[in-house]
């Protein structure tokens, strides 16, 4: 598979790799994917007081691109707010990353991650919130 | 040492420089180049004799009459002619064919295309390693069988049937044996005067001869009858036309001569560079070997590394070449048939590794390969969420994925 110079960087340093304790309120969990599949892809999100993304972190079981799309995500949403993080499109990380029509579902999978962190942390949150007026 | 690492070499060899230099003498003007066919001058009976020659050299290896070797362009080749032309010979007898689903696409693809010419084809699962229960093969047996096509040796996980077995079972019951031994020679014994075998498939560029070459055994006694696929001036005995191409014919008989003599030898040395592989990756946590150790050809080597998947693999060793079961290596973006058919789950499958060693392979290159694979497995591992579950405990049997 011919890759992207972009993509090589990503997988071999990859960036924000590691966890954060996913039962912090501040943080926002994404897990998508099936190993059946051939990847599953972990994206977690701190976030502010401010509502803003203020760190982010990744594990990814997959191949070369969805490493990359994944690393490459948790670059673009920090410094975000979660409603302008939610606007990134798989079709943005696959230019970026110029992926092959073939890895075009690594984007994809990127997407629904920080989408599914997003959803994650305000499920979280409107929780917490219930808690609060009880 | 060089980098990277060629552990391919199921895939193809280099060839052996006693080969490319034989062959190089059956090109030029000064060399043998004329046509085996050409009775009429010196040219063409020195090409009839090379040809001969290494007709010889290719029966040896294998303990054949040289009058049953039919030279082809390869073991695709060799297959579709032995499986198509039995098939075809004898529809009138029946219209019934069993193989496995671990074959080689060359004999699984000739198949479907023999089920969309009207044949019915029994698709047999191996056994966990790999095998095949030869009660199940008599099972499936039916009046209307003309064909059974069983490989010698996997190409992906190296096991090795047991075809006397089958060979005794097929005879006995008027069955035709084709068997695809594109794997096995030069890497185990053969001895056609034994095996109750009908067809044999050969390869030239496994055992260090030149690709575009092979050869399909055709039994003389009993003598067994396909139909050409091949037409135009009868050559091979009517079996497959063509003019001969007598520089790849005398490298695959050189590298056939060369097997016969090293084998034995050759496959000590493997052996124990094999097990040197395997003892060196086996203590590593989650490994799993592919395939029976025991009836397995001595260069070869597949293990899953599990939570890894198998093209990050390839990608995180650059200095070796190797193969990997993973769909995303694979152009039908399936994970390996042949693993799935062995009943290895999805994720098996994706994070297989195929190393296989030959004639060039090293001590010191199999220590570097160890050392590189427990590095890079270790870190692609760091990274991977689902090493992180089995870290902590999760089963990830009972997770429910959202399957895409």
């Amino acid at each position: 598979m011919a890759y992207s110079d972009k993509v090589m960087d990503h997988y071999e340093n990859p960036r924000n790799v590691g966890s954060f304790e996913k039962d912090d309120d501040a943080v926002g969990t994404g897990m998508v994917g099936a190993p059946a599949c051939g990847d599953v892809m972990k994206l977690q999100i701190k976030v502010g007081d401010d509502g803003v993304i203020s760190d982010a972190r990744f594990k990814t079981y997959g191949c070369g691109s969805a490493i990359a799309s994944s690393s490459l995500l948790t670059e673009w949403v920090k410094g975000k707010t979660l409603d302008q993080a939610a606007e990134i499109k798989n079709s943005d990380i696959a230019e970026e990353l110029a992926l092959p029509p073939v890895k075009v579902h690594c984007s994809v999978l990127a997407e629904d991650a920080i989408k599914a962190a997003i959803d994650d942390y305000k499920g979280k949150q409107s929780g917490s919130a219930d808690k609060g007026a009880a | 040492m060089k980098l990277p690492i060629y552990l391919d070499y199921a895939a193809t060899t280099p060839m052996d420089p006693r080969v490319a230099q034989k062959m190089a003498q059956y090109l030029t003007l000064d060399g043998v180049f004329g046509n085996p066919a050409s009775r009429s001058h010196p040219f063409g009976w020195k090409a009839e004799e090379a040809a001969s020659e290494a007709r010889i050299q290719v029966a040896a290896l294998i303990n054949a009459d040289p009058k049953e070797i039919v030279w082809t362009s390869g073991a695709t080749e060799s297959d579709n002619l032995a499986i198509k032309g039995a098939a075809h010979f004898h529809q009138r007898k029946g219209k019934h064919i069993i193989t496995c689903k671990t074959e080689h696409k060359a004999v699984l693809d000739t198949c479907r295309q023999l089920e969309r010419e009207g044949y019915e084809v029994t698709y047999l699962d191996p056994e966990e390693n790999g095998l095949i229960d030869v009660a199940k093969l008599e099972a499936a047996m039916r009046d209307d069988t003309v064909l059974v096509s069983i490989m010698h040796v996997n190409n992906e996980i190296g096991v090795i049937q047991d075809i006397a077995a089958i060979g005794e079972l097929t005879r006995s019951k008027g069955i035709l044996f084709h068997v695809d031994a594109a794997q096995s020679a030069g890497k185990v014994a053969i001895d056609l005067s034994r095996l109750k075998v009908d067809l044999m498939s050969f390869s030239a560029h496994k055992i260090y001869g030149p690709k575009g070459m092979g050869a399909l055994y055709v039994s003389r006694k009993p003598r067994v009858r396909i139909e050409a696929q091949m037409h135009g001036g009868g050559h091979e005995r009517g079996m497959r036309s063509g003019t001969l191409a007598v520089h790849q014919i005398v490298g695959m008989g050189e590298a056939f001569r060369i097997a016969r003599l090293e084998m034995a030898e050759e496959n000590t040395r493997l052996l124990a560079l094999r097990d040197r592989l395997w003892n060196g990756l086996k203590d590593m946590e989650e490994v799993y070997l592919n395939g029976d150790l025991e009836h397995r050809v001595a260069g070869n080597l597949n293990v899953s590394f599990n939570f890894v998947e198998g093209e990050s693999m390839i990608m995180a060793i650059k200095d070796l070449a190797v193969s990997s079961g993973s769909a995303c290596t694979s152009a039908s973006l399936e994970p390996s048939y042949v693993l799935r058919a062995i009943g290895r789950n999805d994720e098996l499958a994706h994070s297989s590794i195929r190393f296989s060693l030959g004639r060039f392979s090293t001590e010191e290159e199999v220590d570097y390969t160890i050392a590189l694979m427990k590095s890079k497995v270790d870190k692609l591992r760091q990274m991977s969420p689902l090493w992180e579950m089995f870290q902590d405990g999760v089963d990830l049997e009972s997770v429910e994925w959202a399957a895409h």
